[in-house]
């Protein structure tokens, strides 16, 4: 989090962005981010990120359900309060199959969604800072992030070698503000030096 | 040109015209940041005037009660859960194309499945208006919460087909409302960083939650929808086997049927399918997207319809020679006198179901008429009208004459008011759908570009030339590009 310095290079065609995504980390450039108009698979293998655990937390909510709805049903039905439905046994657990299910998959579904939405930092009135407008249209943008060791000039000839269309050295900050998109805010009211 | 991009020549392009990237964005945008069309406004002006209707009809039902229906005691549920049925079903197409056909990797669901999502949850809104106002005290409606009450705390009946409808309905619609958003945020965040506007940059700032397009939430992204994905494939079919479970429970001649659950799982996709086309042959032509809904993707979508449409055939069949191989007086009455014979009060509408259900979608194994869109619009519209009376015949044709002949004689038809709640919910569909298409993107223009370079129309002329050389050499290019 915080403002850093980046290499920002653009490509128009993903057939030269996966060899150019191998090249900047075989270079041992610090590869921020790619962001990219729709989703690239195996460019996240590419970019040496771990597989998502999502998944896992989804099974996680999704068996919390379950032990919800039967540990709650069996309470309320066999405890607290017994009808006799018909002369059936107060513990039918095959009626409750269709509740269980349900809510398994309510859980499950609106966990997930919650965890995306907290792992991606997406809410309404979050805002960040966006390197290219146009990286949600036809623009592929890869961000190299300035380290002390970093030397920029080598850096955007060397994203210009490997097929990047411009390439310009940008302040950004990386971390996310409650903002609207119409007003020009800033993370903490801090004002980001042009370079 | 690489092996990942290749796809065979037997497909059809399902993107037409001469696309890039940036079209894309500019042609499914275009809609959005236009204004309306005249068209648009007649439109959205006779949709505000039925929903105006509805609330008529729902203030008449609330003030003077479901008596005013014509509801009587022998039909308890007429048009209302007839309406019900009919909506929840429309939902389902939604969600087969989003889910299911993404489980299959089918490609074609790209151009179709945002606007037919949108549409499962309009018509899932619709569906949930006719159980609350048909409760009739509906101030108490939420009594069919579980929540700790001063009554004991009395529970709810976790036992009942009908509370398996509550929670299959809230879920269902929830699940297809994340389903639905998560999968539009992408889109929302393209609008918003071509937003000239001021409000427009704020409403879809706003709307898109930050949205960057960073790899790694692309990558969560999929896994998300992959899941949800998995999930909405169960969930929607347990949706239609719990209302059919609201008649097959029950010891009521005609409704007392195991086959309910598949039969009304093929209903359902095979009017949401219809829908979908009514919905989309009107949307392609006013928006001007021919080249994203293509004819190909109405030729599949009839497909399905003949398909389903067939399973519904053989599951009027079935329940028919079940009636009568079960050897129970009553089961066979139902069947014999209050459907087969035209001559009792209903059995035109059981005879209109069977044309309009099980024969007339027929014509669709024909590729020249598959590929016809004004048949297949008045087809979509037929479908639609048989499957209402699909259920209409279900409910009112087996509780009109009940164990009691003393109350047979009670003929039901439905009052203005009872027409108006009806029409009340298609004011309400299609004001949100009109909404929808004017400040959404009614395609995911994400995943058309993700299939773009495999499935595009000029992207696909390219690999005809790849198939002309010889395979030595086709496969020897292509492993020596990476």
């Amino acid at each position: 989090m915080g403002v850093k310095k980046f290499i920002v290079g653009t490509f128009y065609d993903e057939q030269v962005l996966f060899p150019a995504v191998k090249k900047v980390r075989k270079a041992g450039y610090k590869l921020h981010d790619v962001y990219t108009p729709f989703p690239i698979h195996g460019l996240d293998k590419e970019m040496g990120l771990k597989d998502t655990s999502l998944h896992v937390a989804g099974f996680i909510y999704g068996i919390t359900g379950t032990t919800t709805a039967v540990s709650f049903i069996t309470w309320a039905l066999t405890v607290d309060w017994q009808i006799n439905f018909g002369g059936k046994p107060f513990f039918s657990l095959p009626a409750w199959i269709p509740i269980t299910f349900e809510l398994t998959v309510l859980f499950a579904a609106v966990g997930m969604v919650l965890t995306f939405c907290w792992l991606c930092q997406l809410a309404p009135f979050v805002k960040k800072d966006h390197f290219n407008p146009r990286s949600t249209d036809d623009t592929f943008v890869m961000a190299i992030e300035c380290t002390s060791k970093t030397n920029e000039e080598e850096a955007v000839a060397f994203l210009k070698s490997i097929g990047s269309s411009e390439v310009t050295v940008e302040n950004k900050e990386t971390g996310w503000w409650i903002g609207r998109y119409d007003q020009d805010t800033t993370r903490f009211g801090k004002k980001i030096e042009a370079v | 040109m690489s092996l990942l991009r290749y796809e065979s020549q037997v497909r059809p392009p399902i993107v037409d015209g001469n696309k890039d990237y940036h079209q894309v964005t500019e042609d499914i945008c275009r809609p959005v940041e236009t204004k309306p069309s005249k068209l648009w406004w007649i439109g959205f002006i006779i949709s505000l005037g039925l929903l105006g209707f509805g609330v008529v009809s729902i203030y008449m039902d609330v003030v003077y009660g479901t008596g005013q229906w014509n509801l009587n005691k022998t039909i308890g549920w007429g048009w209302d859960i007839t309406n019900f049925v009919w909506w929840v079903g429309i939902g389902h197409a939604g969600t087969l194309i989003s889910a299911i056909l993404l489980l299959f990797r089918q490609g074609w669901r790209t151009g179709v499945n945002r606007a037919a999502e949108a549409m499962t949850i309009f018509a899932v809104m619709c569906a949930g208006q006719f159980p609350i106002w048909h409760m009739g005290r509906v101030w108490n409606a939420f009594f069919v919460l579980p929540y700790p009450n001063t009554r004991g705390p009395l529970w709810v009946n976790f036992n009942s087909p009908l509370l398996w409808d509550v929670f299959a309905i809230s879920t269902y619609f929830t699940v297809s409302l994340l389903f639905w958003y998560s999968g539009l945020l992408p889109d929302l965040a393209t609008l918003r960083d071509r937003a000239k506007v001021k409000w427009r940059k704020m409403f879809y700032g706003l709307a898109a939650f930050g949205w960057t397009g960073s790899t790694k939430h692309w990558q969560r992204h999929e896994a998300l929808s992959l899941v949800l994905a998995g999930l909405s494939t169960p969930l929607v079919l347990s949706v239609h086997t719990i209302v059919s479970f609201d008649f097959a429970t029950s010891v009521v001649p005609g409704w007392h049927t195991t086959i309910f659950p598949p039969y009304f799982v093929a209903g359902a996709v095979f009017s949401g399918f219809a829908m979908v086309q009514t919905l989309l042959l009107i949307t392609r032509k006013v928006l001007g997207l021919q080249d994203y809904i293509t004819i190909e993707h109405i030729e599949v979508m009839n497909k399905v319809i003949v398909l389903t449409g067939s399973i519904v055939g053989i599951a009027y069949l079935t329940e028919l020679f079940m009636a009568w191989y079960s050897a129970v007086d009553y089961e066979w009455f139902a069947f014999k006198e209050n459907r087969l014979s035209l001559s009792s009060p209903y059995g035109w509408s059981y005879w209109l179901m069977m044309g309009c259900n099980v024969l007339s979608p027929q014509v669709f194994w024909s590729k020249k008429l598959r590929r016809n869109l004004l048949l297949t619009f008045f087809m979509s519209i037929l479908v639609n009208i048989g499957m209402w009376f699909e259920r209409f015949v279900i409910i009112v044709t087996s509780i009109y004459r009940d164990y009691l002949p003393s109350s047979w004689s009670t003929y039901y038809t439905p009052t203005i008011w009872e027409i108006g709640f009806y029409m009340g919910t298609f004011g309400l569909f299609f004001t949100c759908y009109f909404l929808f298409s004017k400040y959404f993107p009614v395609i995911a223009i994400a995943e058309i570009k993700h299939i773009l370079k495999k499935n595009g129309d000029n992207y696909k002329e390219e690999m005809n030339k790849v198939e002309e050389k010889p395979l030595d050499k086709f496969t020897d290019d292509e492993l020596h590009h990476h």
